[in-house]
């Protein structure tokens, strides 16, 4: 047997032993890694809500937690539609173009239902619960103001569908969840609404 | 100046050279593997050290894990391992890699221990390694001691229950004693919190600086081998002991087949025997823990039933704890007890196969004793067996002074 | 003779001595063995353990719970709708996330019963299959017991013999023990158990009961460990993996070693 075979025959063995041992390090890795995914509890607690809204008046707002979060449904009131549509603020991102919301929830409106508005209540900046300031024109934020939310961390304005303003520290729109209707009076948070191809 | 390559060094040959001149990488590897030169004749007795040490990566390992999700309150802790073994992704896993991994240490360490003793391994030069050992033994006992609490399961709380009220048994101190180590009346809540943070850093923590000490105590003397021989004793011109060969890649190569083999034995364990009849997960553990309703039989893990054996075999509580704790502490001192200058089994004289004999007879008969009630003739035996322990020790120490062995070579015996 | 690579003579007479002493010494002590029969169950069989749950969803959890068991996953496992799941198995949990818990305060149970019905989500491992099996089967007729039964494998059982529709009624009939001429009998600690007697038939053939039990038993078993099918899959191609890994490793050890002399 010359050097030459035996040093290859070496090498051979020792790239297969090491490389079968590569695989097993990776094969090993991956129930520990997989470990930290959400546990089938985390999943059950971040199941979808339902929701009742038939008692949901016009104007009124009502919150509720969603994995941990809290979601805010707006029953939108015809004039605050009209507001709405009429609006002239200088939005950052009008169209909603960028992906804050799904895609049944990609229109001036911002939701499936005009009336019903399902946002998340964290503030694009940096996560404070955005308050309610529905009315028009309060002396605080001036007399172009036709209802919105108004972050009081760091000052950031959304319109009655969530849309950032331009100019203030947040840098998108509210984020919409997914959601569905079940019948017209109740809404299952996380559950996407499927849409007809 | 980085960036050029002069004379076809290659870039890892100089990244290797900013870090020696920074951190002793090179010597470190020179001196501990490639050369280091232990005896070419090593055999199936000598793999159980670097099991040891796998095992040990195993435990941290999966106890890092089991930690981000277990809860070490009384009133969550069992719930908390069902829901590692039901709804954490690879959970059961993960928890039976360290249920597993637990028995398998006592194994391995047992094995390596008497390894030892076949081949007077603890003898001079190398009696403080064995002292290292020791202590690394007994660390062990208080991990798996503290661990098994954890579950809060019948066997945790009423197991932990009987091992704590022994303390008791030491006078004058032992009932505040006890009260101070459950830090309450009764084991609750209290004990459970304190076990977990002393399972989970204090002893790991120890555990691991033994091992390193262990490792640096093994290399300064060299590594004894099955002949008893000291290699250093025949170098050749250039310093190598004759009959040594380097560790890496000799050795490293050698316990690469044998870490797979445990491996193998391990996963069949795992995969398709976790509860191993009861003796690596025992029944009982998988009912909550029950402060009403103590189990039928109390029985501590199968690795602690030698000395629960001898514990018991003695009708007096305190003479009993006495000599369960002589049974270890006497170990401490078995460089001392054995005064023969011959190291290796090989070359000793039958008394001392005899003895050994005998002595691990009556360690595997006290450990199955341990698992038995404790009447009748079970009680008889482990008296008898107690009694064969201890007087190996006696034996040892009269018997050393004039034994008669076969010559010793002077060169390792190898057969390739 | 290959005697380095392996065990010297010396050391692996001792270990053979030592194994071989103590052999004899491992008695397995089994208790109550006068009426233990063997489920004989198989958690591969898929309609078994559907039935086992439908079982034990409607016998069991009005007082017991499997609080670690989630109804979702009694879909994932056991190959059912989640549909089916809620139309069968789920009466007052409302998603099939939820764990199997039942509604009983335990407090009411002490009352009630003596004590908390407890969980049973880990009773095929903590007793054992075979025990569960044979105590679903031990129910016999007892006067003197709170119940009207009493129970072979649990004496003086609080649980009463629920399933006595479906077994039907049956007696005990033991050996009373003679000591000194004088004839003893032992409540709740039957001597020498002879044989059951049916006293009632039920609505089931004793086949078809024994059957039912084992279902149960067999969605018990799975309820201990429901990864198992799973792990013992898993596991084949891992110790194939290794020895595998095993084949190269010795080959680059032997290679390494061969010109060590």
């Amino acid at each position: 047997m010359s050097e030459d075979n035996g040093l290859s025959r070496r090498r051979f063995l020792t790239i297969a032993t090491s490389v079968t041992g590569a695989v097993g390090t990776v094969a090993v890795a991956v129930p520990f890694i997989s470990s930290w995914q959400p546990s089938a509890r985390a999943r059950a607690l971040g199941a979808p809500v339902k929701v009742d809204i038939s008692k949901l008046e016009d104007g009124a707002m009502m919150r509720v937690i969603w994995r941990g979060t809290p979601v805010s449904i707006l029953k939108r009131s015809p004039e605050m539609l009209s507001r709405l549509e009429n609006e002239q603020a200088d939005l950052r991102d009008r169209n909603s173009e960028q992906e804050q919301q799904p895609a049944y929830a990609q229109n001036e409106f911002r939701s499936i239902k005009p009336e019903v508005l399902v946002l998340i209540s964290n503030c694009t900046h940096l996560g404070c619960v955005p308050t309610n300031r529905f009315e028009v024109a309060p002396a605080d934020l001036g007399p172009d103001w036709v209802g919105g939310f108004f972050c009081p961390c760091h000052g950031s304005k959304f319109d009655l569908a969530g849309r950032v303003f331009a100019g203030v520290p947040a840098p998108l729109n509210l984020l919409v969840p997914p959601y569905r209707y079940v019948g017209d009076n109740v809404l299952i948070i996380g559950e996407d609404t499927e849409v007809a191809a | 100046m980085s960036g050029v390559e002069v004379t076809g060094e290659s870039q890892g040959t100089r990244l290797l050279a900013w870090i020696d001149a920074r951190f002793p990488l090179s010597k470190m590897m020179r001196e501990h593997a490639t050369e280091y030169y232990a005896g070419k004749n090593f055999n199936v007795w000598y793999v159980f050290g670097v099991l040891a040490f796998v095992v040990l990566i195993i435990q941290l390992l999966t106890g890092i894990f089991l930690t981000m999700n277990y809860k070490p309150a009384a009133l969550d802790a069992f719930a908390s391992v069902e829901y590692i073994m039901r709804d954490v992704e690879w959970g059961w896993l993960i928890r039976y890699m360290h249920s597993t991994g637990a028995s398998a240490f006592f194994i391995v360490v047992y094995l390596h221990m008497f390894r030892a003793m076949l081949y007077g391994s603890y003898k001079n030069p190398r009696e403080l390694l064995w002292l290292i050992g020791m202590l690394i033994y007994v660390a062990l006992m208080a991990e798996g001691f503290l661990g098994y609490l954890l579950p809060w399961g019948q066997m945790s709380y009423w197991g932990a229950q009987v091992i704590i009220s022994l303390f008791g048994a030491i006078p004058v101190v032992g009932d505040p004693l006890v009260e101070w180590i459950r830090g309450d009346y009764n084991i609750s809540d209290i004990t459970l919190n304190r076990f977990f943070a002393l399972h989970v850093i204090a002893v790991p923590l120890a555990l691991v600086m033994l091992v390193v000490m262990h490792i640096l105590a093994l290399h300064e003397t060299g590594s004894n081998n099955p002949d008893g021989i000291e290699i250093k004793a025949n170098k050749g011109p250039d310093g190598i002991p004759l009959d040594g060969i380097a560790f890496h890649p000799f050795y490293t190569a050698k316990d690469l087949v044998a870490i797979i083999i445990f491996l193998i034995l391990f996963s069949a364990v795992i995969f398709f025997a976790p509860e191993m009849g009861g003796y690596f997960l025992e029944h009982a553990n998988f009912e909550p823990a029950n402060i009403m309703k103590t189990p039928e039989h109390i029985a501590p893990v199968w690795y602690f039933t030698p000395f629960y054996a001898i514990l018991r075999a003695i009708p007096d509580k305190l003479g009993g704890v006495v000599l369960m704790g002589g049974a270890i502490v006497v170990l401490f001192f078995l460089p001392w007890i054995d005064r023969s200058g011959v190291k290796s089994i090989r070359y000793r004289g039958w008394g001392y196969k005899g003895a050994l004999t005998v002595f691990a007879v009556s360690f595997l008969v006290l450990g199955v004793l341990g698992t038995l009630p404790a009447e009748g003739i079970y009680t008889t035996l482990a008296r008898i067996f107690t009694f064969l322990y201890f007087g190996f020790f006696v034996y040892l120490y009269f018997y050393t002074g004039n034994e008669k062995g076969k010559p010793v070579p002077e060169r390792l015996t190898y057969h390739g | 003779m290959m005697n380095s690579k392996f065990l010297t003579p010396v050391s692996l007479k001792i270990v053979a001595v030592a194994i071989m002493a103590f052999a004899p010494l491992c008695v397995s002590a089994s208790g109550g063995g006068a009426f233990f029969q063997h489920a004989d169950n198989d958690v591969g069989d898929a309609a078994s353990l559907q039935r086992g749950a439908r079982n034990f969803v409607n016998y069991c959890m009005g007082c017991h719970s499997a609080k670690y068991i989630r109804f979702s996953k009694l879909r994932d496992d056991l190959q059912l709708s989640d549909d089916q799941v809620r139309q069968n198995l789920m009466f007052a949990a409302k998603t099939s996330d939820e764990l199997m818990e039942v509604a009983m305060e335990p407090a009411d149970a002490e009352r009630w019963f003596g004590q908390t019905p407890p969980d049973l989500t880990l009773i095929a491992r903590s007793r054992g299959s075979d025990w569960v099996y044979s105590f679903l089967k031990s129910f016999y007729l007892d006067d003197r017991a709170a119940t009207g039964t009493n129970n072979l494998l649990l004496p003086n059982a609080s649980m009463p013999h629920v399933l006595w529709e479906l077994q039907g009624q049956q007696k005990a009939i033991f050996h009373t023990s003679e000591k000194d001429g004088v004839v003893t009998e032992h409540f709740g600690e039957p001597t020498y158990f002879e044989a059951f007697e049916s006293v009632q038939p039920g609505k089931m053939s004793p086949e078809e009961y024994d059957q039912f039990v084992r279902d149960l038993v067999n969605f018990l078993d799975w309820a201990g460990s429901p990864e198992q099918l799973d792990r013992q899959r898993l596991g084949i191609w891992v110790i194939i993996f290794l020895f595998v890994f095993l084949i190269f490793a010795y080959l680059l050890k032997v290679d390494i070693w061969k010109d060590v002399k």
